[in-house]
């Protein structure tokens, strides 16, 4: 299983490249430089060295004692990505692509971001190693996380409204696809999931994978054994991917990712809902009609309205290795205020999702590991409106 | 299918008017018609190509009403009919029906912009037991192998873009576009049709100075057809057509 994806990025039938011929030979020069750069020790150090000093690495493994009534008595570990620089694990990809850049002689960077958390990201590596950051978001995603938008802007980067389609995640990488497309020869698309053409998913995941590799060890030193069941929240998918990668190979661990279930109005649960088809580049689940056109999305989090997943969540869920099952935005927000009362954490409202899935499916006894993806010091304005309206 | 050259492709997307428009480009002096399949999400094109796709979604146009009106065109106009999409629709209808439906349509090839050769091969199969060309796609930053790998597959003729980048009128031809015909040429007996930016008559006079075999034209014949109609698209069809061949 961990020899996944194949030589054309293939995961079982998903993943591959489907973009247009323009932008081929940059992923085969992204996938040299990754695969010298990964065998090297000299980028590891590199990447070690930031990761400790610059983004804080390791994040805690935090028992969350308090919440524990809530879950049937199970013992709930919560891995805090959001202790992290800039608040998410989105640094961490951030920071390795950002040094592969660098390798590849490209000084101008485009990224596309949904909830605002790998545009900041992506802002602050540029800051950090002197690179030009373009970042495509979304109308009403600027809206609904302005905060990030601000961050962005101190940051020194331009960020582009996207008015196409929903004014979401999707749109935006719409458009940061077709300005790499435009821009290719001195442009690096800095993608923020574990989604596009190879080798963005085998990429994304490795540099995520220190969320699941620091997990493991973390869970194993406070138990003395492994979790039985660990659970993340699912946009695209590189945290979820991040946190289960070095899961896989254990049988007995019950991988479960948490998908935006939206409201009346809308979902984005993809791998529960979707079809299989193409979007951004790879071969995957997606929310589309009947004809293949790609549908809007609806969800309380703007980090998950995003109608793709990452392809190789859509393998793991056929094999069975994982499950993946729809949260409500209303749901969501019960964990999200449960998990600023009981613990004092004001949780992203993506992670909030993952936690609203833990409590439900945990037993008495069993050891839960949770992807705290993000903090959600961004989503307080939305929360309050929301509420206020209600 | 056979494109006669010098060739001039007019793209008109699927939509309520779009025959009317074919027969003018026709009559302008259209070689052949590539007939776009709206997709929700067109990563090649631009903003003219975006509108018209989004356009032809809310007027209710899908890939079976797009085969029906192919088969319409069929009947009313003799020159090629190349049908143009992503790989999301033709997933979604099924690859191995879809290139049945298009060639009992009377569909001549397939242009999949987001399936470069590496891809195709399902694809590529499929158009072959019914018959159809499967034109690739060629850029400026094609490597020589790429070139060499994607002619070996190719059909009906060789589109190369003209630009890095996206679909979309431009003020001038790309310095790249000789270098890269120079480079496809001895790779395949195709003709070379150049594509991507091109917006009139003296632009596509210097594509064909470069050694091309025609142009494909788009975004600019969209536009045309929204300022001026049918009228307006034959006269700019006309054009294009006295500039490539004089």
């Amino acid at each position: 299983m961990s020899t996944m994806p194949d030589a054309r990025g293939r995961f079982g039938d998903f993943g591959g490249r489907f973009v247009p011929e323009t932008v081929m030979g940059a992923l085969d020069e992204l996938l040299a430089a990754w695969e010298t750069a990964w065998s090297d020790p000299a980028f590891h150090e590199r990447l070690d060295l930031r990761a400790r000093d610059y983004v804080g690495r390791p994040s805690p493994l935090y028992r969350a004692e308090r919440l524990e009534e809530y879950a049937s008595g199970a013992r709930i570990y919560l891995k805090r990505e959001d202790l992290n620089h800039t608040g998410a694990h989105k640094i961490n990809n951030a920071v390795g692509q950002a040094l592969l850049a660098e390798r590849l002689g490209k000084r101008r960077i485009v990224a596309e971001t949904g909830a605002g958390q790998h545009g900041v990201a992506s802002a602050t590596v540029c800051a950090r190693f002197g690179l030009d950051c373009h970042v495509y978001m979304g109308e009403e995603d600027i809206r609904r996380q302005h905060p990030n938008v601000v961050r962005m802007r101190m940051l020194g980067a331009e960020v582009i409204p996207v008015t196409a389609g929903s004014g979401t995640l999707k749109d935006a990488m719409n458009e940061a696809i077709r300005d790499w497309i435009t821009n290719v020869e001195d442009t690096h698309y800095l993608i923020g999931s574990a989604a596009g053409p190879h080798p963005y998913p085998v990429l994304v995941r490795e540099l995520q994978s220190v969320i699941g590799r620091e997990a493991r060890e973390q869970v194993l030193a406070a138990e003395g054994r492994l979790p039985d069941l660990v659970v993340a929240c699912v946009g695209g998918g590189s945290n979820a991917i991040g946190l289960f990668h070095p899961f896989i190979e254990d049988a007995d661990v019950r991988l479960l990712g948490a998908e935006a279930g939206g409201d009346e109005s809308g979902t984005a649960a993809t791998l529960s809902e979707g079809r299989v088809s193409v979007l951004h580049g790879s071969k995957s689940y997606v929310l589309a009609d009947e004809g293949g056109q790609v549908l809007e999305t609806h969800s309380i989090s703007a980090g998950l309205d995003y109608p793709g997943v990452g392809p190789e969540h859509a393998w793991l869920k056929d094999t069975g290795r994982a499950e993946y099952a729809p949260v409500t935005d209303a749901q969501a927000l019960e964990a999200f205020h449960l998990l600023c009362m009981r613990e004092g954490i004001i949780p992203a409202l993506e992670s909030a999702h993952a936690l609203w899935l833990a409590l439900q499916r945990a037993q008495p006894g069993q050891v839960v590991v949770v992807g705290l993806s993000g903090r959600g010091d961004k989503d307080v304005d939305a929360v309050e409106e929301r509420e206020s309206r209600a | 299918m056979r494109i006669e050259t010098p060739a001039l492709v007019i793209y008109l997307m699927a939509d309520h008017d779009t025959v009317e428009l074919a027969e003018a480009a026709v009559r302008g002096g259209a070689t052949a018609i590539e007939i776009g399949i709206p997709f929700s999400d067109p990563l090649a094109d631009g903003p003219t190509v975006q509108r018209a796709g989004q356009r032809a979604l809310r007027n209710g146009m899908t890939a079976t009403r797009a085969l029906e009106l192919i088969g319409k065109l069929r009947r009313r106009i003799a020159v090629p009919l190349i049908p143009m999409t992503y790989a999301g629709p033709v997933m979604a209808y099924g690859e191995e029906r879809f290139c049945a439906d298009l060639a009992a349509a009377g569909a001549d090839g397939m242009i999949v912009p987001d399936v470069p050769h590496d891809e195709a091969g399902d694809l590529l199969e499929a158009c072959r037991r019914n018959g159809l060309d499967m034109v690739p796609l060629l850029a400026p930053t094609s490597t020589d192998e790429r070139i060499e790998l994607a002619c070996r597959g190719a059909g009906g003729f060789v589109y190369l873009v003209s630009v890095a980048g996206i679909t979309g009128s431009r003020q001038r031809l790309s310095d790249r576009v000789g270098p890269l015909v120079g480079r496809v040429r001895p790779h395949t007996e195709l003709p070379l049709l150049v594509g991507f930016g091109i917006a009139s008559g003296g632009i596509a006079r210097e594509v064909m100075d470069t050694g091309a075999d025609g142009v494909v034209i788009g975004s600019k014949a969209i536009e045309v057809s929204e300022a001026e109609g049918a009228e307006g698209l034959e006269r700019f069809v006309a054009e294009v057509g006295t500039a490539i061949t004089k």
